[in-house]
């Protein structure tokens, strides 16, 4: 694993048990206690994640209403009504409506701040270097950590270190002082449950991640429970769930799409792709990415193909993500079908092992979000 | 008992063989969530995929160790897989054969011989 990069938490997850693999690039944790254990944790008490393999971008260097303008040009989202202390998830879409990276983007005053896939992060500096420079000046920001506190308990632990924490809304981002250091810290996650994201200097990172790992509640979740805390909260895994051959419509975010970008918005279209995402919208998609339940026990996962009958025809579609699901007590699944079978409670049939096992529609997400709004 | 680079036990019962992973298979798996046994009664092969492990992880094959016939399988495993972590050597038993020949199973590793092969 010579190649691999490392996060400024990398010693920390080794003397914590981690177990490394290689993850985009990075070493990564994808397990301490076991991921069962892990899953159930964060979603009881709280749990700590490494996300230090996260792009991390700051757009700056003109009046922020010039700078919003300017990335609208290149997302289907409303930055230019984003206000100051606000965070929204947003697409990097190709010209077919392809989805390139999905991101989160925050108004700091006077610079938008945004967090971007570790896989997709060099091509997407690239691209916004390429579209906004110079008007705008786009800086990967790689001497920070990014640590992501998550779970019913992560309020009472980050307040503990700042009350001004327990303030935050969902979505909300503010600058805070934690263990000592300044940290950009949005009120977000990636698990269904509430939750901060924290952007800390890396050569701070270790000393803070200790000083939460130092209360009762907290303990390291590795990238293995993370998977399946998004996977039953219904959030899409780029590169698995969506990539350059899905469009948000057929991906089912097009809430992510605000109003002021939709057909007879403010700011209609006049992104990548708008034609054909506009188009879609107006339309509809020919396939929708839903949720699916195994109806046995047996996993299903990535690349296990849905049939609509239990023998005899085609493929209808494949399942994306699929797993068990802790929480759930199950197994658990999205995948794309032909949207006259994406209606919830629709029967269908996934192909494991040479046998067609039942499978059902399912309204995503399987648990339900625990934001505070 | 004996133990094969697959990482199953191999314990002689009569003129049975009982059939499980080690400890440290089950280590490596993680949480198993789902066990798929195969029928009794179903002649195997050396080699043969004859059941399926599946963890929070991933889904590995476990495979017949020697020529022979399945004759009984754990049915506990199919409501409670955690069995195969709590208890490995023993509650977590996957499946009883009947050899074609007892003797096959010579061959393979003993207890000393497995944990070298584990590091």
């Amino acid at each position: 694993m010579t190649d691999l990069l490392r996060t400024p938490l990398y010693d920390l997850n080794v003397e914590l048990g981690g177990k490394m693999v290689p993850f985009a690039g990075y070493e990564m944790p994808v397990q301490f206690a076991g991921i069962m254990a892990e899953h159930t944790h964060t979603r009881e008490k709280a749990g700590l994640f490494d996300v230090s393999h996260m792009g991390q971008v700051i757009l700056s260097g003109a009046p922020m209403a010039q700078i919003a303008a300017a990335f609208e040009r290149l997302v289907p989202m409303d930055v230019v009504g984003l206000a100051e202390g606000r965070q929204r998830y947003g697409l990097f879409l190709n010209d077919a409506g392809g989805i390139l990276d999905d991101l989160m983007f925050s108004n700091r005053g006077d610079h938008l701040f945004v967090v971007v896939n570790a896989a997709c992060k060099q091509a997407d500096v690239a691209r916004m270097k390429a579209a906004l420079e110079p008007a705008v000046t786009v800086t990967h920001v790689e001497d920070r950590a990014l640590l992501a506190l998550q779970g019913p308990e992560a309020e009472r632990v980050l307040a503990a270190m700042n009350p001004a924490a327990a303030e935050m809304r969902f979505m909300d981002v503010a600058t805070l002082e934690l263990n000592g250091v300044e940290c950009w810290v949005s009120r977000s996650g990636y698990t269904g449950e509430d939750g901060y994201e924290i952007s800390v200097p890396g050569d701070q990172a270790e000393a803070l991640a200790r000083a939460l790992l130092a209360h009762e509640d907290v303990a390291p979740i590795g990238l293995g429970a993370r998977d399946s805390l998004r996977l039953e909260a219904g959030l899409c895994l780029y590169g698995h769930d969506i990539d350059e051959t899905t469009t948000p419509v057929e991906a089912a975010l097009t809430w992510a799409i605000q109003k002021a970008r939709r057909a007879g918005g403010a700011r209609e279209g006049g992104f990548p792709g708008s034609d054909v995402v506009l188009r879609q919208m107006a339309e509809g998609a020919p396939r929708r990415r839903v949720g699916l339940r195994p109806q046995g026990r047996a996993p299903m996962r990535e690349g296990v193909e849905i049939f609509a009958a239990p023998e005899g025809g085609e493929p209808v579609g494949r399942i994306t993500s699929g797993g068990f699901g802790p929480t759930v007590g199950g197994p658990v699944a999205m995948g794309y079908v032909p949207t006259e079978l994406a209606a919830p409670g629709t029967e269908l049939f996934g192909e494991l092992r040479g046998k067609r096992l039942p499978l059902k529609v399912e309204t995503l997400p399987f648990v339900a979000a625990r934001f505070k709004r | 008992m004996k133990y094969t680079e697959e990482h199953e036990w191999l314990l002689p019962e009569g003129d049975l063989l009982v059939v499980g992973v080690t400890e440290h298979a089950a280590e490596q798996l993680g949480d198993v969530v789902f066990v798929e046994l195969p029928e009794p009664g179903t002649e195997v092969a050396k080699g043969d995929e004859v059941a399926v492990i599946e963890s929070v992880k991933a889904a590995s094959d476990i495979l017949a160790p020697v020529d022979g016939e399945i004759v009984e399988v754990n049915e506990a495993l199919t409501d409670n897989p955690g069995l195969v972590n709590e208890d490995p050597l023993g509650k977590g038993w996957f499946f009883k054969m009947k050899p074609a020949n007892m003797s096959d199973i010579d061959d393979f590793m003993d207890e000393a011989a497995y944990k070298e092969f584990i590091g």
